[in-house]
């Protein structure tokens, strides 16, 4: 019984630890900026002010200074959503041909595509910034989404080749003798079977590249901008008073979207980490 | 016309060779099993039949046509494997009807067929379940029914029975059996389990590390095995290889071990090549179930070895003797009562021995 007790207690405790950041964050958009200045950081709002909410939104609505995330919101979901995509097929079909179409030196590739994995952001600036240059595509959502693919293919690969592993051979080889060809099989035979792994990919594609600001900051400025880029300009370059309340707002909205993936995909995704094998 | 031929084959992985030179023919309507250990190359050639690997060297020719560069889909083959390889994503209708529409066959002829195998192949009730709802035997009878729609020259089994308990074994077994009764279709089966091979086959191919031991008919494979591989592969238990020496005593051949008195005289044995007997080494076959507790034929041999083990298994006990110094197995119905530690008159029917040379281990 004690134990029992004890238990909740501690898991209350480390929930409450969580979510204390987020609270202080949703009250504190919800305040006036007087209630904030009285400095009581815990206490409830007075009411439900959505004033800060919308000026987060859609700015004050005065010309020059007024940055506000609606524009550069459209501009994330632009670049996530093709990023995504390319991201999650390429590497659906990668691991496709890794597995089931095996080649010689196939080790290899699998190999130098994991040192993708490992590279880390900061040492490829450089290169990419030249060849965006070269192709014509830098500061544009555009530059943006070939990085973000690119920069994916090695996670999403890992991903669909270690699923694709667990799927027995003996499906393409039936497939082969059937009479379908290498777009066939993977279109009808495989993509139907890999919503879990699909999910996997997704979540952790679009959380990374909606979260990223090194290369939306590096490769993008002014109206190109994701959002991220756009929050970090907002609160941190703001002249006059610090409204914390936009701020928090501002946070949230450029985080919503990752919730909502989350909350709606959410279940599949352990069920996709964990799943392996395809019985039957 | 051979339904199937192939000449010369070989077949290797990198530096390992898989296949080593294979020569095999099937007439029309023959059932071949492609039997022996694990990594012995079965399944390899089995796929290279079906062309879903490529050759290094050698032909395959099917109908007498050269299919060695041909599509897996072009060669009138059919498939069926161990894991069922069902597509999870499509009911079983969609399943067996996948390869037809591949093939652009007519809507017509595709509800004919599909209608014709599912009624024979009793699926005609699960049309519309994914293969997840199937229990173990009816996802084989689909796997069965897909190869089936097509009609092929040549079915090939994959290992089919493999991931079925053993009860339902035995009764997919059966239906196989009849399947080609009535279907007369030629067959290439691959399997590691004998019992399996031996009712199956009109032909039995064993192989080992890429090479084929014996080729021919369950009877022959059984009585006449072709060299030691052969001879202990098959058999539960299998057959008991005693080493010694042939010594020709005028005119009359016997089988000893030196440093003992036993002698067992060589009458009636089909030599391969009758000349320079005396003195070779050999090892003298015989199968448990040749070797009775009471004298049953009167060419039967009296022998008397001492009995050092006992195995019951029901309806029937595997003993133990000791033959000079090696063991010799017996098979013998558990009603009999054999006195361990004790010498026991046992009788060698001398019409099933095999010899085989000690060095080649080839039958003699």
């Amino acid at each position: 019984m004690f134990l029992r007790w004890f238990l909740y207690f501690i898991l209350i405790l480390f929930a409450s630890y969580f979510i204390f950041p987020l609270y202080v964050m949703v009250v504190t958009s919800l305040k006036t900026m007087e209630e904030i200045r009285q400095g009581t950081l815990l206490s409830w709002p007075s009411g439900l002010n959505l004033e800060s909410w919308a000026v987060a939104w859609g700015g004050r609505g005065y010309g020059a200074g007024d940055t506000f995330l609606r524009p550069y919101f459209w501009n994330s979901i632009k670049m996530v959503v093709p990023a995504v995509f390319f991201s999650t097929f390429i590497g659906a079909m990668t691991g496709y041909v890794l597995t089931k179409w095996r080649f010689k030196g196939d080790q290899w590739v699998f190999l130098f595509l994991l040192f993708g994995c490992f590279i880390p952001f900061q040492a490829i600036l450089l290169p990419m910034a030249r060849t965006l240059g070269v192709l014509g595509i830098s500061n544009s959502v555009i530059g943006l989404v070939l990085v973000h693919t690119v920069y994916g293919i090695p996670f999403t690969t890992l991903f669909f080749r270690n699923y694709y592993i667990s799927v027995p051979t003996e499906l393409v080889k039936a497939a082969r003798i059937d009479g379908a060809g290498f777009f066939k099989i993977f279109f009808k035979i495989l993509l139907p079977i890999s919503a879990p792994i699909i999910v996997v990919t997704v979540i952790w594609q679009f959380t990374q590249i909606w979260n990223d600001f090194l290369f939306g900051s590096t490769f993008s400025f002014g109206e190109a901008a994701p959002i991220q880029v756009a929050l970090n300009n907002m609160v941190l370059s703001s002249t006059s008073v610090k409204e914390y309340n936009v701020d928090m707002a501002s946070a949230i909205i450029a985080g919503i979207p990752t919730l909502i993936v989350y909350v709606l995909a959410g279940k599949y995704f352990i069920r996709g980490l964990t799943s392996g094998a395809v019985k039957g | 016309m051979k339904t199937l031929k192939i000449e010369e084959l070989s077949k290797n992985f990198g530096s390992t060779e898989v296949l080593k030179k294979i020569n095999l023919e099937i007439d029309e309507g023959n059932f071949l099993v492609l039997l022996g250990p694990s990594g012995c190359g079965k399944s390899t050639l089995l796929n290279i039949i079906a062309g879903l690997e490529t050759i290094n060297e050698g032909d395959v020719f099917i109908d007498d046509y050269n299919v060695s560069k041909v599509e897996p889909k072009d060669r009138n083959i059919a498939m069926v494997f161990q894991s069922y390889a069902l597509y999870p994503s499509m009911n079983v209708k969609e399943n067996m009807i996948f390869g037809l529409k591949q093939a652009k066959t007519s809507k017509e002829k595709i509800q004919e067929q599909l209608e014709k195998v599912s009624k024979f192949l009793q699926v005609d009730q699960l049309l519309e379940r994914k293969p997840s709802q199937l229990s173990g035997g009816q996802r084989q009878r689909v796997a069965i029914g897909r190869a089936l729609v097509r009609e092929p020259r040549i079915f090939l089994f994959d290992e089919p029975l493999s991931n079925l308990d053993a009860k339902l074994r035995v009764e997919m077994r059966r239906e196989i059996k009849k399947l080609h009764q009535q279907l007369k279709t030629t067959v290439v089966y691959v399997t590691h389990d004998q019992t399996e091979a031996m009712s199956l086959g009109t032909n039995i191919a064993i192989m080992n590390h890429g090479v084929i031991q014996q080729n021919d008919t369950p009877e022959k494979i059984y009585n006449k095995p072709s060299n030691t591989f052969v001879a202990d592969f098959i058999g539960s238990p299998s057959m008991n290889l005693i080493k010694g020496i042939l010594k020709e005593n005028s005119g009359d051949l016997l089988f000893t071990v030196s440093g003992s008195n036993l002698e067992i005289p060589i009458k009636d044995y089909d030599f391969k090549d009758k000349s320079n007997l005396n003195n070779k080494e050999v090892f003298f076959g015989i199968r448990p179930e040749h070797i009775f507790f009471k004298k049953f034929n009167e060419s039967d041999f009296e022998i008397n070895l001492r009995a050092d083990l006992s195995e019951y298994i029901g309806h029937e006990q595997i003993m133990t003797f000791d033959y000079a110094n090696q063991e010799v197995l017996a098979k013998f119905p558990s009603t009999i009562k054999i006195d361990l530690g004790k010498e026991t008159k046992l009788y060698f029917d001398l019409t099933q021995t095999s010899l085989f040379d000690a060095q080649t281990e080839e039958r003699i």
